[in-house]
């Protein structure tokens, strides 16, 4: 067992800036805007650093997968504790189509390559919401997942994973190799101290190209328009219950 | 490990798919994002943005949910200035073989500036630790800088700087505390006044007199709590320049949102052309202050000649400024500015003391005319 963790890292426009659509309705706008690692692979690094302060694993190393200022958001986990990072460089248009189908390829490549037991991902993340990275690296890798978690030990050659369900909480235990990702009540991410932020600093960021590691970036999706939500409708106030479910018939909604 | 509210980080993560905003605005400013003309983070290096993001997001979680408490209980918050100590802000500049991070001065602002959006008086008193802290590591010998600084950098222990007696303020060196060599031990005789943390903490700088009149008469002396014949009297009621800015750059924030939120003569208060003009003059001294802070940081830091005039310019004029534009985001707010669930009038109470401390501005000017007109 190589005792490496791979925990992927994105970043993502920061949770309390106000987006705005682009006038071209293309996308969101992003120059100037505060971008931080999203909050979800902030809690998969956590998880990854704790796992390796209790000796269970040996090495943390985090991925990002961007242009450069992916690098930032991976000096970010270096000083959370990580050990050393991997920048898949994606640029300009594949930047802009990239999602979780490629991210995917790219994670379940960098896995084999770098001999990991676990990957470990947050389960969203915060912009596009799509919830499938995790899923779909374990799928490429025919590796066992333990998804929405809350709760993760390592027990000789399988992790014990409990989920949150919509039904309360499961639990599984998967053999290692395998995909976990992290939900938001997995613990809590650690501040970065001053002294971890210096020794980050020195420690090893890797570039990669997609290219590299034989990974089509070509996305099979095309984002029509982006548009903001609905302005909300007033809404109406009736007398009686029998009122409320007339209205409700009338407008179709039962 | 430092621990994250609970409420604040499932109230943000468990909506991730409609970005409602659940903070209180009236009490987290600097959450919003920052308008990149006043952003703090303009003009510093990739590790300083580090420094400042952990400043920031350990001032917007451990300290400004309970600044009101402490201010209204008169709390000492130990616990919280630990998890501080924890992260490396205990001995910021002080050298890393005696448990120091061993910053520069200009780290040190960024991070003051940082913190104290999230609780000014305490970030004050931080202050006020870390030079005690980088004092006895500077000019203490061995033995003092390995017994003492460790545990002052972990904030194991606290430390106050004592230069102030009830009849020597601004004049400091006429102060009158003696300290008289008895053998293996010194005698000291004498009050400070406006100590600092004075009674709470364990480790006292003291500034007394070993020798004849006037600045160089006077020696520091190390005092811990517990001394025989050491005794504090009462806690003062009451109300630094990185400090300072902390404070203006989030009443800026919490003028620019309540501008946009409240309305008055059937608009919002930001469509009003003076208060817009206003908004612009804080923003524009805000930025300006922040730019003479950094300039005497990095003057102090590489012991340029005009250092002492710089940071009297800096500490007179971003104390003076900032004052006025706390002051002003407070009367942008009207009558609710005046009230204490509004962070605004916190901020306004706990600078207006720094256009007084550590060196009032009238010294500041004295310093600077001095060092006018005496170059050749």
């Amino acid at each position: 067992m190589s005792g490496r963790v791979l925990v992927g890292v994105k970043r993502v426009i920061d949770y309390a800036v106000k987006i705005r659509v682009r006038p071209d309705k293309t996308g969101v706008v992003t120059d100037g805007v505060k971008h931080s690692m999203n909050p979800f692979c902030e809690i998969a690094v956590e998880e990854a650093v704790k796992l390796k302060e209790k000796k269970l694993i040996k090495e943390v190393v985090a991925v990002s997968c961007g242009p450069q200022q992916a690098q930032e958001t991976i000096r970010t986990a270096l000083a959370m504790g990580a050990d050393r990072g991997i920048h898949v460089e994606v640029t300009g248009k594949d930047y802009d189509t990239l999602g979780p189908l490629q991210v995917s390829k790219i994670l379940a490549a960098l896995a084999k390559k770098e001999d990991a037991q676990l990957v470990i991902l947050g389960k969203q993340a915060i912009d596009d919401d799509c919830n499938q990275t995790g899923q779909m690296t374990a799928a490429l890798l025919d590796w066992p997942q333990g998804t929405f978690a809350s709760e993760v030990s390592m027990e000789g050659d399988k992790v014990k994973v409990v989920r949150e369900i919509d039904g309360g909480l499961e639990t599984v235990k998967i053999n290692i190799p395998a995909v976990v990702t992290a939900d938001l009540r997995l613990n809590t991410p650690r501040y970065a101290t001053l002294p971890n932020i210096m020794k980050a600093k020195k420690k090893k960021i890797a570039n990669v190209k997609p290219a590299d590691l034989g990974v089509d970036l070509t996305s099979r999706l095309e984002v029509l328009r982006v548009d903001e939500p609905p302005q909300r409708q007033a809404g109406m106030k009736v007398e009686t219950v029998d009122d409320l479910v007339g209205k409700l018939k009338e407008t179709g909604h039962i | 490990m430092a621990a994250v509210g609970p409420l604040a980080r499932v109230a943000r993560l468990s909506s991730s798919i409609c970005r409602s905003r659940t903070l209180d605005l009236s009490r987290c400013p600097q959450r919003r994002g920052v308008a990149s003309c006043v952003d703090p983070a303009h003009g510093l290096t990739e590790e300083q943005k580090e420094f400042q993001k952990v400043a920031f997001d350990f001032a917007a979680n451990e300290m400004a949910p309970h600044m009101a408490e402490w201010d209204q209980k008169e709390i000492f918050p130990v616990e919280t200035m630990r998890r501080a100590a924890q992260l490396g802000f205990g001995g910021i500049y002080v050298q890393p073989d005696v448990g120091g991070s061993g910053l520069s001065r200009l780290d040190t602002s960024v991070i003051f500036e940082a913190l104290s959006t999230g609780c000014v008086s305490t970030t004050a008193y931080i202050s006020i630790h870390n030079m005690c802290a980088w004092m006895i590591d500077t000019f203490g010998n061995k033995e003092q800088r390995e017994k003492f600084c460790p545990d002052l950098c972990s904030m194991a222990k606290f430390a106050s700087y004592c230069l102030t007696e009830p009849g020597s303020g601004s004049d400091a060196a006429s102060l009158l505390t003696s300290a008289q060599q008895k053998g293996d031990h010194y005698i000291l005789n004498g009050s400070k006044a406006f100590i600092s943390g004075g009674g709470d903490t364990d480790v006292y700088v003291v500034m007394c007199r070993t020798g004849g009149k006037g600045p160089k008469g006077i020696s520091c002396l190390v005092v811990e709590k517990g001394t025989p014949g050491l005794s504090f009297g009462k806690k003062e009621k009451k109300v630094s320049a990185s400090c300072s800015l902390g404070a203006a750059h989030a009443c800026v924030q919490l003028a620019k949102d309540h501008l946009l939120v409240r309305k008055q003569f059937g608009e919002t208060l930001s469509n009003n052309q003076f208060l817009q003009f206003k908004l612009a003059e804080m923003a524009t001294k805000l930025v300006a202050s922040r730019l003479l802070v950094r300039e005497a940081a990095t003057a102090l830091q590489e012991n340029q000649p005009c250092a002492v005039s710089l940071c009297s310019m800096a500490k007179l004029f971003v104390t003076d400024e900032c004052f006025n534009i706390c002051n002003q985001a407070l009367q942008m707010h009207g009558g609710y500015g005046y009230l204490k669930d509004y962070a605004v009038q916190q901020f306004v109470r706990d600078i207006r003391v720094h256009q007084i401390l550590e060196g009032t501005n009238e010294v500041m000017r004295m310093i600077i005319s001095r060092n006018l007109l005496t170059e050749s």
